[in-house]
């Protein structure tokens, strides 16, 4: 598997800040994979986010796209259009009155002929389960609705890859869980790249990779079942763990042979209910 | 227990008489007594913002009637005005709302609008920042310049400065990361604690009221649809989840394992809860601290 | 009372008027505009009213919708009706303390009012059949040979599309700010001019830091959607002109024709 983003020697300041905000970053996302990037408030998660699509430059370093080195100002709309973005602020991303105009306006950008952008439009709502809203006025979404328009925005550029920045911090339970069915099955099944940035643990558990940094620094990286076991040291960073490995750790400590990879609630049950059948 | 907060066949319909009409809450009755921690359920639609936006006056009833300690909140402008003092709001995202130049002035700004002297409202702004915990080096510095935890904890102490015999909290560890979120809510249980004052945390956290909260309310399609204690609440998972709420993890796994032949007592909701249940299980086996 | 206001809303529809090409509506508003100002007499207002009147018939925008667009320029239409009322010249037919009615007074006041009304209510009406995007689209069509003078003709037409799109958004923030405020016991209402004044203080600063946070995120949204300027822009809905078209800017000139012919007469 090709790598989509890739990372080397990544270092970022902000202007005016004393303090990096990233300190030697080196990271392949592969092509197909749902990659999740777990880090408290000040990580640095964002800022690297920004990286992947030269919304920010490294300060030293480098950050290549599909081959295509980021800093390449010649080539920036190439990257930016392989790597589709989606913030965290559902009002802040939508330029339109009307949702499929919303939707369109990626492809207006990049000079995509009339017939063929009504197309793109239809199939990226359809993929985010929002054709039938298409007529609506953003507005009066809910914040999991709005979410899924600017994510179909994005699909509209036809990516090879989508980042979220957080993209549910914003949402209730239900948008939450909206947004995370949408981006699971576009990486399963249409084989879209995923990268998602979160705090919720929950959020991580479909994934195939975590990687969890801190202090501007990668300080964890594999599958989510050979991470979250490190329970103690994830707490030590002001993170939390699913609440599915949280009780076995618990129960662990008590005594209890338990392992520590269970993630989901029916695991969870299953190996407990194993040892004490 | 004392009552503290009485609502009588509130209801409220927006937009009455034109084709947008639409009933946001139905005659709802309840009692909040003095000192509860009361933990306030229901998805976005379910009428709660709509109700607590009541308590303190902001809105007017369509009909039915509140009362504070006895009195009714809607009886005059003045008492409707000065009710806003008692019943403090704390809204989603309240660091949007910081405008003064200074820490210190903007938690000011409720007690000064209390007509309060400056000597009260100087103590009110200390005592509300350490509830907070916001240290007194930052009084000087603008709100702007601080981090979204730091703003949200000026925020919340704003409102707590009025020292509101009730302090409402809409959603207070919204967007926040799980340290953060952590912070905040140990703030709130503290603060109860010190001060005795009735505390409603509306939320869709239910592992955060699950956590904190000796009564859950539920609202549903604009009505109270459960009023209990929480192992009443939680221990109808089932009807929960039909109306589209979350449980608690630790309810959920609960579940899980009595599907699996597992024999656990019915109301579970917190994780020591369910540790313990299983360590009982396993006949006693190993120390629980 | 915030949420009352429909200004900028658009309301989607099948109807003819929604269907004509926003370039034609918007020449014929102007053309609208000019004819209500020519218009002198009883004759050509009853025309014009009927013109309007049918416009609005034929859109299917509800009577109502039109009445509350007006609803925030009553203080205008009063003071216009009052202005005429008792400073157009004449024989006094009535007296009431230095007030003097006369039949003119009536006739001019009753003619104004009326035309302000017309005037918002066509304007409007723009505004509810024609898509934000179709209008900013149309104006910039019409304003393009402008940009070999270099006017900024696709930064306006995307600022004031994007003012557009967030009229909603930013009075639904106003009134979370507001009612943040009024429950830390901020008044709004009561007071002198300048107490008034003073209180929105917390109103405007957290929507003046807001605002600028939102237009550095739609910026950054923006470009992340490979937005950079105007040049090489494709459209999805593109704007073609048809026989519908044809007739009503034929029909906008016939009713401004008319109206000019009744002024020369004084009707």
């Amino acid at each position: 598997m090709s790598a989509i983003i890739k990372t080397e020697g990544l270092h970022y300041t902000y202007p005016g800040d004393e303090i990096e905000t990233l300190s030697g970053i080196d990271i392949e996302i592969e092509e197909g994979s749902f990659a999740v990037i777990l880090g408290h408030n000040g990580s640095g998660k964002s800022t690297l986010a920004k990286l992947f699509n030269a919304i920010l430059l490294p300060t030293s370093g480098k950050v290549t796209v599909s081959g295509i080195d980021t800093a390449d100002e010649a080539r920036i709309l190439d990257v930016r259009r392989t790597i589709g973005m989606v913030f965290q602020n559902p009002d802040n991303q939508i330029v339109a009155n009307v949702v499929e105009d919303d939707v369109a306006f990626a492809p207006e950008n990049l000079g995509v002929p009339s017939a063929e952008i009504r197309e793109r439009v239809d199939d990226a709502l359809r993929r985010v389960g929002m054709y039938d809203y298409r007529m609506h006025a953003p507005h009066l979404l809910s914040g999991g609705q709005k979410q899924r328009v600017a994510i179909a925005g994005v699909l509209a550029m036809n990516p090879r890859c989508v980042v979220l920045d957080e993209p549910t911090a914003m949402l209730d339970p239900v948008g939450r869980r909206e947004v995370i069915e949408t981006v699971t099955r576009l990486c399963r099944e249409n084989g879209m790249t995923v990268v998602l940035i979160t705090h919720h643990m929950s959020e991580c558990v479909g994934a195939d990779r975590l990687i969890v940094m801190s202090e501007g620094r990668i300080i964890a990286d594999g599958a989510p079942r050979e991470i979250f076991p490190h329970a103690g040291r994830l707490k030590e960073e002001g993170l939390a763990v699913p609440a599915t490995t949280e009780l076995l750790y618990t129960l662990r400590e008590a005594g209890l042979d338990l392992p520590l990879d269970a993630l989901t609630v029916e695991e969870c049950a299953d190996v407990i209910a194993q040892k004490l059948l | 227990m004392d009552c503290v907060i009485r609502i009588e066949a509130l209801s409220h319909i927006y937009s009455r008489g034109t084709p947008f009409e639409k009933v946001a809450i139905e005659d709802i009755n309840l009692e909040i007594y003095k000192g509860q921690m009361v933990g306030l359920i229901g998805h976005t639609g379910s009428g709660k913002s709509t109700f607590i936006q009541h308590l303190n006056g902001l809105l007017a009833p369509t009909t039915g009637r509140i009362f504070y300690e006895g009195a009714d909140i809607f009886a005059s402008k003045t008492a409707t005005r000065d009710v806003r003092f008692k019943v403090g709001l704390v809204f989603q995202y309240p660091e949007y709302q910081l405008f003064e130049e200074t820490v210190y002035r903007d938690i000011a700004f409720g007690p000064k609008n209390m007509k309060l002297s400056e000597a009260e409202v100087d103590e009110r702004v200390r005592e509300a920042a350490q509830f907070v915990g916001i240290p007194e080096e930052l009084f000087e510095k603008s709100p702007l310049e601080l981090s979204g935890g730091q703003k949200r904890r000026i925020a919340i102490a704003g409102v707590i400065a009025m020292r509101p015999g009730v302090l409402i909290l809409d959603e207070p560890t919204a967007g926040l990361d799980p340290s953060g979120c952590e912070g905040i809510l140990q703030n709130i249980v503290d603060y109860r604690r010190k001060t005795g004052s009735t505390v409603i945390l509306v939320t869709h956290s239910m592992d955060d009221a699950a956590r904190i909260a000796e009564r859950i309310i539920v609202f549903a399609d604009g009505r109270v649809a459960m009023d209990g204690a929480p192992e009443a609440v939680f221990s109808r998972a089932d009807e929960l989840l039909a109306m589209g709420l979350d449980v608690p993890a630790p309810t959920s796994i609960a579940k899980a394992l009595r599907q699996k032949g597992l024999s656990l007592p019915d109301a579970i909701y917190t994780l020591d809860q369910l540790r313990d249940a299983v360590l009982a299980l396993a006949g006693g086996g190993g120390e629980t601290c | 009372m915030l949420k009352d206001i429909t200004l900028g809303q658009y309301f989607p529809g099948d109807t003819v008027v929604h269907r004509l090409d926003p370039r034609t509506k918007l020449i014929l508003v102007i053309v609208y505009i000019a004819a209500l100002f020519i218009a002198v007499g009883y004759v050509s207002y009853a025309m014009m009213l009927a013109v309007t009147v049918s416009c609005i018939a034929v859109s299917r925008i509800s009577p109502k919708t039109i009445l509350k667009g007006l609803k925030p320029l009553i203080f205008i239409i009063v003071l216009t009706a009052l202005l005429n009322l008792f400073y157009t010249g004449g024989e006094p037919i009535a007296q009431f303390w230095i007030f003097k009615f006369t039949w003119e007074g009536i006739k001019q006041a009753s003619l104004m009012v009326l035309r302000i009304m017309m005037l918002i209510s066509g304007t409007f009406l723009l505004t509810y059949t024609t898509s934000p995007i179709a209008l900013t689209d149309g104006l910039e069509k019409l304003l393009n040979p402008l940009k070999k003078i270099k006017v900024p003709v696709h930064e306006m037409s995307m600022m004031m599309s994007m003012a557009l799109r967030f009229i909603p958004t930013l009075v639904e923030e106003t009134d979370k700010i507001m009612s943040a405020q009024k429950a830390r016991g901020a008044d709004f209402e009561t007071g002198k001019l300048t107490d008034r004044a003073k209180a929105l203080l917390p109103l405007l600063v957290p929507l003046f830091v807001s605002a600028f946070r939102r237009a550095d995120e739609l910026a950054v949204a923006m470009e992340s959607r490979c937005y950079h300027g105007g040049e090489g822009r494709t459209r999805m809905k593109q704007l073609r002109m048809h026989s519908r078209d044809a007739w009503a800017l034929i029909l906008g000139a016939a009713v401004l024709a008319a109206t000019i012919v009744m002024n020369v007469y004084g009707l």
